[in-house]
């Protein structure tokens, strides 16, 4: 292999773990509502959103363990990195919160990943393009789950909507992340490999502020705050979550389950 | 009791596939038909089973009464001719 | 006058039944039938969204992407085959919000295995293999049951659960298979598992005041001793090829009943953890009353909307 072709696999490698970060951490904070919703259909539904996450992430991380070429599996790197090597965003990782920022979360993030998969899935790498492809069409459902609540919510009581504006004004500030371009990602850019999440935070802020407007809401006027999950650098949340999600798996070091 | 609480109830029901009818496969509480198709799509066909569904507010259904059981039900099953079965046709042909 | 009339519609209802012909929600039907089934339905659903509790408590925990997925979809079943459960019980003429009210005020029951914790992974398997073991067996006898609604959700239920039980095995069969301490963790969890497993069959048949006449009714269409005696016939096999013990000393097969024979259960212990006084009794009622309280803003707000808004129609076809 020659060193170019190496560093681009290790790029790419970072970046597939980026996205499938985010995936698993977020199909964790939605699992968590599994037998705590607030009606039992809505345990249903918000367990299919943790699922397909949760494939999302599987397909992310086996194929970044595949570019890294060490062997590592999809469990190897969910199980055995620290915090310090995850690289998702910081919105994902904040907690299960009350049912508003479950729902606002999903709308932010999910509008986010619907219309980024949407360019990735014409990559030129055709593993990450067809991970893509099939994320968009399961992102493209959880943003219809997200709006009709974002509706309900926004437009419904007094107090829904208040507690929909209190999850805005927390959870906005930490949007900026998501379309920033991570180091070391403009060459993948400009092969057709990855794409620039800059260029979907217009038709995002377009979308997103569509459906506050149908649900009386209004996108907050609050700066947004420096985050760098995708540096490694967390909130103090993540640790809590995969001290939860690892200690099993790590406790068992030579088992296979 | 906290019986005002509780949401509407929905029938639904499912095509499982193009050519097929739908087919009633039970209910489900939501506040609005929106909600009731998605949590129909959820619930009802969590294993691909269905294409198409309908949510319909389980007021507006109306029911024959089963005691009229006699009058309504009872005639066709005289006319056995409306069966299939009700003509011989030579075993080894298809028909 | 009245009462006489009652007696033929009795008299034609109960021939029905003995005909194998399916009861429909607006047949007419005895007000104890009715009382009978909607008290089988409504413990039946509440078990199931009981049970995603105590499964539900390793979901964040699995130690495997792949069984943390498998894990996530049949809590996610349980959810589902409740929902099931309710809307027959609905077609009974009463409302879902006051079954879970009685349910969560302890006005009726649930299955009272799940008032067990759940204390190692393994429970996860336990569950699966013992547990829905248990409850399969039940369940396919219900598949015929003389209700149509319940014997529909049933077969539904039925269908998707085959794959609840396997996983268990399987998941079992990675531990008694595994290292040492896996090993270890499986035959902890079968002795816990497998006495309550025996109890969910409920009372011996000398002892059970309402099987008879759920039995007349074909309701219930097997006696409980009869689909304990079927499960443990199933299990011990199953229990052999996994590796691990029944923790039943004086289990033994039978040659002349062609049968196993098996212990004492502890009655004792059944009627207390169903009369309230279990591991997790408590803290399982809890967590569900929470959850629908936590959840009464969203609900009044989903309703609030309604009420201002129709969505746009789609046409139906």
């Amino acid at each position: 292999m020659t060193d170019a072709l190496a560093a681009t696999r290790s790029r790419l490698c970072d970046y597939a773990l980026a996205l499938g970060d985010d995936c698993l951490i977020l199909s964790h904070r939605l699992s968590e509502w599994t037998g705590n919703a607030p009606d039992f259909e809505e345990d249903v539904a918000l367990s299919n959103l943790a699922l397909d996450l949760l494939g999302q992430a599987r397909g992310l991380l086996t194929h970044a363990g595949e570019l890294e070429g060490s062997g590592r599996s999809e469990d190897d790197l969910a199980y055995w990195r620290d915090d310090l090597q995850f690289r998702n965003l910081i919105l994902v990782e904040q907690p299960k919160g009350d049912f508003a920022w479950t729902v606002t979360r999903n709308l932010l993030f999910s509008t986010y990943q619907e219309l980024l998969y949407q360019e990735l899935s014409q990559s030129a790498e055709p593993i990450l393009a067809g991970i893509a492809a099939k994320g968009a069409l399961e992102a493209s459902y959880h943003c219809e789950h997200a709006a009709l609540w974002t509706a309900r919510l926004g437009d419904g009581t007094a107090e829904s909507h208040q507690r929909m504006e209190q999850a805005l004004m927390a959870l906005w500030p930490l949007t900026g992340e998501m379309f920033e371009l991570a180091p070391g990602q403009a060459e993948l850019v400009s092969a057709g490999l990855a794409v620039d999440p800059s260029l979907v935070l217009e038709q995002w802020q377009l979308r997103v502020g569509e459906k506050l407007q149908d649900a009386t809401l209004s996108i907050p006027r609050v700066p947004q705050r420096r985050c760098q999950g995708r540096l490694g650098f967390h909130s103090e949340h993540l640790g809590h979550l995969l001290a939860e999600m690892q200690h099993l798996h790590r406790s068992h070091p030579d088992a296979s389950w | 009791m906290t019986q005002s609480s509780g949401l509407p109830l929905w029938e639904i029901f499912v095509r499982s596939r193009r050519g097929m009818s739908h087919i009633h496969v039970g209910s489900l509480h939501a506040a609005d038909w929106e909600m009731a198709v998605q949590n129909a799509r959820d619930l009802y066909t969590r294993r691909g089973e269905g294409v198409s569904i309908w949510a319909v507010a389980a007021t507006e259904i109306h029911a024959s009464d089963p005691d009229d059981k006699g009058p309504l039900f009872d005639p066709p099953a005289d006319k056995v001719y409306r069966h299939p079965t009700f003509y011989e046709v030579p075993e080894d042909l298809k028909l | 006058m009245e009462q006489m009339v009652d007696d033929s519609l009795e008299d034609a209802f109960q021939h029905r039944i003995d005909a194998e012909v399916k009861i429909e929600p607006r047949d007419w039907m005895p007000e104890r039938y009715r009382a009978s089934l909607v008290r089988q339905i409504a413990q039946h659903a509440h078990s199931e969204i009981i049970g995603m509790q105590p499964e539900g408590n390793w979901i964040t925990r699995a130690p495997s992407l792949r069984r943390k997925a498998i894990l996530l979809a049949k809590v996610q079943d349980e959810a589902g085959h409740g929902l099931y459960l309710y809307s027959a019980a609905e077609t009974l003429g009463v409302d879902r919000e006051a079954l879970v009210d009685m349910l969560q005020t302890g006005r009726q029951k649930y299955s009272s295995i799940f008032n067990y914790p759940t204390l190692s992974w393994a429970d996860v398997g336990s569950i699966g293999w013992l547990v829905d073991g248990a409850a399969i067996t039940n369940q396919l006898a219900l598949t015929h049951t003389s209700y149509g609604p319940y014997a529909r959700a049933m077969v539904k239920i039925c269908r998707e659960e085959s794959f609840h039980q396997r996983q268990g095995f399987e998941l079992l069969w990675h531990l008694s298979h595994g290292t040492e301490a896996q090993h270890e963790m499986a035959q902890e969890s079968v002795n816990r598992w497998w006495w309550p497993s025996l109890m969910m069959f409920g009372p011996p048949d000398h002892s059970s005041p309402n099987s008879e006449q759920s039995m007349r009714w074909g309701i219930k269409r097997v006696s409980n001793d009869e689909l304990r005696r079927r499960f443990v016939d199933m299990t011990v096999p199953q229990a052999r090829a996994l590796g691990v013990l029944l923790p039943d000393p004086e289990l033994r097969w039978n040659e002349s009943t062609g049968h196993h024979d098996f212990g004492p259960i502890n009655w004792d212990e059944f009627h207390r953890v169903v009369g309230g006084d279990g591991p997790c009794n408590a803290e399982r009622l809890t967590r569900r009353r929470r959850a629908h309280e936590e959840g009464e803003w969203v609900r009044e707000a989903a309703r609030s909307w309604a009420t201002r808004h129709v969505p746009a129609r789609i046409e139906a076809a």
